[in-house]
This record gives structure tokens, sequence and C-alpha cells, in this order.
């Protein structure tokens, strides 16, 4: 089997990656990225609306125009980092130092790396009803996938799912698209997204149904509609259902940040409601209980791309001095102020909550 | 009855059911641009289709209208595809006579030989020279 070593090995190319490969690098450190898809920028490329966050992490720069700026940063260090597509890594073997990469179907090798930083992002949540595997019951992110990335239609009439704000910005981009959106359901009392994205989508004649579910989707072989219904306060059926059209059910209801390699790679995890999921303890420098494993973006807890680029760089830097590169004095106190000041205030108050719960002083008192 | 016209390459008739999923390319988009590869030909359950080389085959399908990739195993149920960036093994099909293969991550080539999957599919399990 093929086999090759690396300093640092990032797995994924999304804004955490690609930050903690530019971090690393800029200290002298090799880097190779491991990337699943044939294009780096992980969720960053299907989004074309502009990002919130600081102005250090491009608020108000489009989605995919962020990830060619992390991507031009890359490039000014050459060989030094290396890129591999289509590649994903799916196994640790700690003992014997190597990672295991599948290329596209059938093809594997061996990585060595000295040390991981894992940036692998999230996984979209699935929720139960009768009917929701048949073909138009499609993840947010499937969706986008389609239309952003590939241009093609992904269905005539949309039933959304959650009204998050993946549901409301994927809603605004399948209207720009000018497929109908028959109506946003979501469970909850309350809108969760920001009020500018659903200010929009009400504009544009989307009627946001608060305290509705599905309650199955209908169509023998592909969806032609969803039956939904209101809500009580216990999140039990509070009337009759109503019928929905629809040849498309589109699902936001939530992301969870992808774990299976931290679990595999035996580092300790905790469950945390804030942020999604089981996500590994971490100390100051995002390092989890496995010395030789870093954690940045999505898979330490969802959150968003301005907290995972600055994750990122706390990660690659951290990774690069553990093996002898120095970072430049004050650079690790400047990204964790920029993060705090991100956290900051009522709408970090649950992130803040849920990083306070898995952060971890000294390792030795674990 | 539903009238419906996008702004897609093909004229979508008025439609009494959403049986005839007749989905398309974005032609206008407001904000982005999309290159597409070289259109070529490629079969799906013997039907010759069209679609663009470089993008997955699945999605080359659901431009073409086809939603249902395969049938399950036990329940016999329909699937088409879900994440589409291959890591829920929703879309599985038989391509070039080879059974599970993740359409949504498989890049469509010219003159490729696309089948629906029916349960597990069949593996020719003859070794050569034996
Ligand atoms: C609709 C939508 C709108 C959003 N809007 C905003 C916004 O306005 N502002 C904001 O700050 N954030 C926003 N976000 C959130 C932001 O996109 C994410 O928080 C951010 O992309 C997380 O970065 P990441 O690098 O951790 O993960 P990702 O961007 O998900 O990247 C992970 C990468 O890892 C790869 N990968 C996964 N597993 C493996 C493996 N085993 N081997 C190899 N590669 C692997 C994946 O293919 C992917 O490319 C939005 C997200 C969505 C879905
Ligand atoms: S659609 Fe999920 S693996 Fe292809």
């Amino acid at each position: 089997m093929r086999e090759f070593s690396t300093d640092i090995l990032v797995i994924g190319g999304g804004p955490a990656g690609l930050s903690a490969a530019a971090e690393a690098a800029s200290t002298g450190a090799g880097v190779t990225i491991a990337e699943s898809e044939r294009r780096l920028g992980g969720q960053l490329v299907k989004q074309s609306h502009k990002f919130f966050g600081g102005k250090e992490e491009h608020a108000g720069t489009r989605g995919y125009e962020i990830a060619k700026i992390l991507k031009d940063e890359i490039s000014q260090y050459g060989d030094r980092v290396r890129t591999m597509f289509n590649t994903t890594i799916v196994g640790y073997y700690g003992d014997e130092g190597i990672v295991t990469a599948m290329v596209g179907e059938e093809d594997y090798f061996h990585i060595s790396p000295k040390k991981i930083v894992v940036a692998c992002g999230a996984q979209e949540r699935l929720i139960p009803f009768p009917n929701n595997d048949i073909p138009g019951v499609y993840g947010a992110g499937a969706v986008q996938t389609l239309m952003n990335v590939y241009g093609i239609v992904p269905g005539r009439r949309v039933l959304m799912v959650g009204a998050g704000n993946i549901g409301l910005i994927v809603t605004y981009q399948l209207l720009q698209t000018g497929v109908e959106v028959a109506a946003i359901l979501e469970a909850t009392p309350r809108i969760g997204g920001y009020w500018v994205h659903a200010a929009k989508v009400r504009r544009m004649g989307v009627p946001i149904l608060l305290r509705h579910s599905i309650k199955r989707a209908t169509g023998d072989q592909v969806v032609t509609g969803a039956d939904i219904v209101e809500l009580d306060e216990n999140f039990s059926e509070a009337g009759l259902s109503e019928h929905v059209e629809c040849d498309t059910i589109c699902l936001a209801v939530g992301l969870t940040p992808t774990n299976e390699l931290l679990w595999q790679a035996g580092c300790r995890m905790r469950y945390t409601p804030y942020l999604c999921g089981h996500v590994p303890l971490r100390d100051a420098s995002m390092r989890t209980s496995n010395e030789n494993i870093w954690i940045a973006g999505d898979s330490s807890g969802i959150e968003e791309a301005s907290a995972a680029m600055i994750e990122g760089r706390i990660a690659g830097l951290s990774a690069a001095e553990s093996l002898g590169y120095k970072a430049p004095p004050g650079k690790f106190d400047r990204y964790r102020s920029r993060l705090r000041n991100l956290r900051a205030g009522e709408v970090g108050e649950k992130i803040r909550a849920g990083v306070a719960s898995v952060a971890v002083a000294e390792w030795g008192n674990v | 009855m539903y009238d419906c016209r996008l702004k897609t390459g093909r004229f979508l008739l008025r439609l009494k059911s959403f049986e005839v999923v007749s989905v398309n390319l974005i032609e206008e988009h407001p904000v982005l641009d999309f290159s597409h590869g070289e259109k070529v030909p490629f079969s799906f359950d013997g039907r010759i289709l069209e679609g663009f080389e470089g993008a997955p085959v699945a999605m080359a399908l659901h431009a073409n209208g086809v939603r249902v990739y395969r049938r399950t195993q036990e329940m016999k149920r329909p699937r088409g595809f879900f994440c589409a960036i291959g890591k829920c093994s929703s879309c599985l099909m038989v391509v070039d006579g080879v059974p599970n293969v993740r359409t949504c991550v498989t890049l469509l080539k010219r003159g490729m030989k696309v089948e629906t999957q029916i349960g597990r599919g069949h593996v020719n399990l003859s070794v050569e020279g034996s």
C-alpha cells in the first residue's frame, strides 16, 4: 500500500481547515490537506450570501469569495501545502501513527502525519416522519449543492422545514433561482435565524409557520406533497393536518458535528447540547485529549465560519509549535481575543456556555 | 392545477400532478455564474440521456427529471439522493456494471451505463483464471 508522511495533516478543507493550513505553513511547517470533495472551501462554496462576523473574518463578503481569499493565502506557500482532493480520511491507527485515506470509491493509501488537525465540519440532521425516505426529501445541503454548485433547479415547489439561518438562507436562494417555496415550517414558537434573513423571505411572500411541523410526506414513488400540522406548547398536534402540494421537502433541521475520527482516536468527548452534539474536550490551543490531535470549526461544535476560521488559525499555529516551529509573539493572544469578541454579548451566550463546559485548562487534571 | 414557469431551459406546461418532474438547469442567476463541462450522452436503464461531463451522475439524472435511483432490499422502497455529498448511501446505483456506486460523488463520463439498483445489486464473484 502507498504511504507518505507529513508534518501536519489537516482533515477537511473548509474555512477551519484552510485557516489551520495557512497558519501552520506560515511558520514553516509542511502541511497536507485531505479533502473529500474535489474542491476546497467546504460549506463556503455553497454560500452566495454576504457573511456576518467580524471585519477580520471577512464580514460582508460572500461565502464563496471568502473561500477564494483563503485559497489564495495558501497558494503563497507553494509546495509547503499539499492538497489532496477526492480523498476521505476514514481510519485512525494511533499505535502505528497512521491514518487511512480513501480516494474515490476503491483506492486506499496510508498517511503518517506527525500531528493532525480535524476540521471535518458538520453533518445534517434528519427528523422522523412517515415517508421521509422517498426521493424528494432532501437535506438543505443537498439542495444547495444542486443549485449553487451544479446550477440545477432542485424542484418546482419546495416545502422548507426549519426556520433557522440555514432554512431562511436556502429559502432565499431558492427564490433567487425562481423556485417557489410553499412555506417554511418551524416547530418552535420562534424564528431561530437572523431577523434580516426572515424579513427578506417574508417580503417575498413566503409564509413562516411557527409551531408547525411535518406529519408525513405524501407520494408513492416521489414526493408529491406533505401533511403539515400545528403544534401546541408540548409539541403535540393541535388540530387537523393540512395538505401542501410540493415536489421537494427540504430539511433544514440543524447540524451535528462530524466526529467519527475523534471517537476512533479516543479523544475524550462530551455531549454538549449548545454545541449540537458530542464534541471533544479541548484546551485553549484547540488540542484534544489525544496529544497529536487538534480540532477546529464545526467539528468542535456548531458555530459559524467566522469562529471556524479563528479556531483553525489557533489549532494550526499550536500544532506547528508542538513540532518546534515558532509562532510570532502575541499571535495566539490576538486570535483568542478575536474569538472572545465574536462570542461576546447576548447572541454568543449559548456558545460561550457550550465552549466553557468542554474547555480544559491542563490535561493533567482531567 | 398549478401553473409555473421557472427560469429554466425547458418551458413547463400546466401540470395536473407532480408526477412529471421536469427540472432543468438554472439559466440566469442574480449572483452566481455556472460553467458546465462538455455535454455528453449516457444511458439510464437503456434510455439515452444527456448530461455534463465532470458533474456527478446523480446531478445529471436529476437535471433529466429522474428522481428514483434504487429500490431497497427488504421493503422495495424507492430511494433518490439525500445528502449529495457522499455520506448517506441513499444514491447507490449500478454504474458500468458495478453496484453500490455513490452516484452523487461519481462524475459522469461519456457513454456511462447507469442502471437503477435493485436491492444490494449483483457482483460477479467468479475469479478470472480459476
Ligand atoms: C446555508 C448556510 C449559511 C451559512 N451562513 C453563514 C454566515 O452567514 N456566516 C457564518 O459565519 N457562517 C455561516 N454558515 C456556517 C459556516 O458555513 C460553517 O460554520 C463553516 O463552513 C464551518 O467550517 P468548517 O471548516 O468547520 O466546516 P465545513 O465548511 O463543513 O468544511 C468541512 C470540510 O471537511 C471535508 N471533510 C469532512 N470529513 C472529511 C474526511 N473524513 N476526510 C476528508 N475531508 C473531509 C468536507 O468535505 C468539507 O469540505 C452557514 C452555513 C450554511 C449551511
Ligand atoms: S446522496 Fe448521500 S451518499 Fe449520495
